[in-house]
């Protein structure tokens, strides 16, 4: 009896890798009744069902059921990397804009470096500028703090910024980071990705690393779109020799 | 039925061409266009976002705000902009109707604004309004338990009829109910009416606006997946 059981199993969990999980759910869908498979993120329990919380793509991964939206606004989550701008300057804080409902702040604690006292803090971070920080923590009230000291935070200079859809961050990612390494080594230029969607662009090609995230914004739910946006580099490279 | 018991041949329990379109302001973070024969909205959903005035912020919850705003030249007679004790009113019971709907828990201290701008009124002007925010609240990413779907149902010369027209409307003995629902639990969110009705009829009216959400429903669904298909 329970090898039977075992072999069940087995079978299910092969189906659900092969399957094309480009299945587009909205708000409301049953995804699944079953109480065998746990619900995700995007997704809720009612009873039995598993249902979509969102409009997106679902995907089942082992025994979870989760929903990647196709839209939606940045939720900080702790040590997550961002592209924030500074907005104003405060007695022992920045304000830091980090795209979406809730703002950041940045204390002089967590500046690299010593402050003096009575310190000038534009001559540190002026308003307008921007900066790639870690989220160090987000509150249940979200009151959210960044930090400047970590290996890869710093100041960004030159280059520009490229908006993208929080939730297609993992897309331009890729597995591995397929995805960015490609659109870097073609372009030559230098990525830098926040989790809140924003991309910090630097090279030789700027534009057409810019015209390939917007492609990846647009079509982000299509199969086979490392290709795609493969064909079009390389199209637009040809153009520009 | 006979072809004749309607002034535009439908049958009694049939809903007027529908047309939606999702994702039709560039500016907002989520939109949609629907159509009733003549009747037609916009809607557009911006948030969640930091909310202004900040006396209205709630610590749990993000907030909705709903606007309802009829056109000058929606209706036949010009009808004088802005607020009025009318568009106030819609403006807050379709918030209502589509706050159950909503995990606004997820979004504490925000605020989620809906727009909706009637371009063109041939009555039931508010469950088509609903209609179109839902759609535009599921474009901008919002999560929801469902989507809302809002039809009206009514009485107009003796007769039990599904989305009325305005010259329907008009009759001497008409009745109107707006109703909203989200159709996979069936639970009712908006059920408005006024005049008298018997109880008997009422059921009635409340089935034929039923059968009406759940085709709107499919309507809505479609439109959403028209504007990711690949």
């Amino acid at each position: 009896m329970d090898n039977e059981v075992k072999k069940e199993i087995k079978v299910e969990k092969v189906k659900d890798r092969t399957s094309a999980t480009t299945e587009i759910v909205v708000p409301g869908d049953i995804i699944k009744e079953s109480m065998e498979i746990l619900p995700g993120t995007g997704t809720f329990r009612e009873g039995k069902n598993i249902i979509s919380k969102v409009l997106g793509i679902a995907k089942t991964d082992g025994r979870v059921i989760s929903v990647t939206p196709l839209n939606g606004v940045y939720s900080p989550q702790k040590w997550d990397y961002v592209i924030g701008e500074i907005t104003s300057i405060n007695f022992s804080n920045w304000s830091v804009d980090i795209s979406g409902p809730y703002e950041a702040t940045l204390p002089i604690a967590e500046v690299k470096g010593y402050i003096e006292r009575d310190a000038d803090l534009s001559k540190h971070y002026a308003i307008g500028e921007l900066i790639f920080a870690k989220v160090v923590d987000v509150s249940k009230t979200k009151y959210i703090t960044l930090t400047m000291k970590d290996m890869k935070a710093r100041k960004i200079s030159g280059g520009f910024v490229v908006e993208l859809t929080p939730s297609k961050v993992p897309r331009l990612i890729g597995k591995a980071g397929s995805m960015i390494t490609m659109i870097k080594q073609r372009t030559n230029c230098f990525l830098s990705v926040g989790q809140n969607g924003r991309v910090w662009l630097k090279g030789d090609h700027e534009d057409i690393a810019c015209k390939a995230i917007k492609m990846l914004e647009e079509h982000s739910h299509t199969p086979g779109l490392t290709d795609k946006i493969s064909e079009m580099l390389d199209k637009e490279l040809k153009k520009g020799k | 039925m006979t072809k004749s018991e309607r002034a535009d041949n439908r049958k009694l329990d049939e809903i007027r061409p529908m047309k939606m379109k999702v994702g039709v302001i560039k500016r907002a973070d989520g939109s949609a266009e629907v159509e009733f024969g003549d009747t037609k909205v916009v809607a557009a959903v911006y948030g969640p976002r930091q909310i202004h005035p900040r006396h209205q912020e709630r610590p749990d919850r993000s907030v909705l705000r709903c606007r309802y705003n009829m056109l000058p030249f929606s209706v036949s007679d010009r009808k004088r902009p802005g607020y009025d004790r009318r568009s106030t009113e819609l403006g807050k019971v379709i918030t209502e109707s589509l706050q159950p709907a909503l995990f606004l828990e997820e979004f504490p201290k925000t605020a989620i604004d809906i727009d909706m701008e009637i371009t063109q009124a041939d009555a039931g002007t508010r469950a088509a309004a609903i209609n179109a925010a839902s759609l535009a609240l599921a474009h901008a990413g919002i999560p929801m338990r469902d989507l809302v779907t809002s039809v009206a149902a009514g009485r107009a010369n003796k007769k039990l009829l599904l989305d009325m027209t305005k010259e329907e409307e008009d009759a001497p003995d008409a009745i109107d109910l707006p109703m909203a629902m989200m159709p996979r639990t069936g639970k009712v969110t908006l059920l408005q009416m006024d005049g008298i009705v018997s109880p008997e009829d009422i059921e009635k009216i409340v089935d034929l606006a039923e059968i009406g959400c759940m085709k709107i429903y499919e309507a809505q669904k479609k439109a959403l997946h028209e504007k990711y298909r690949s």
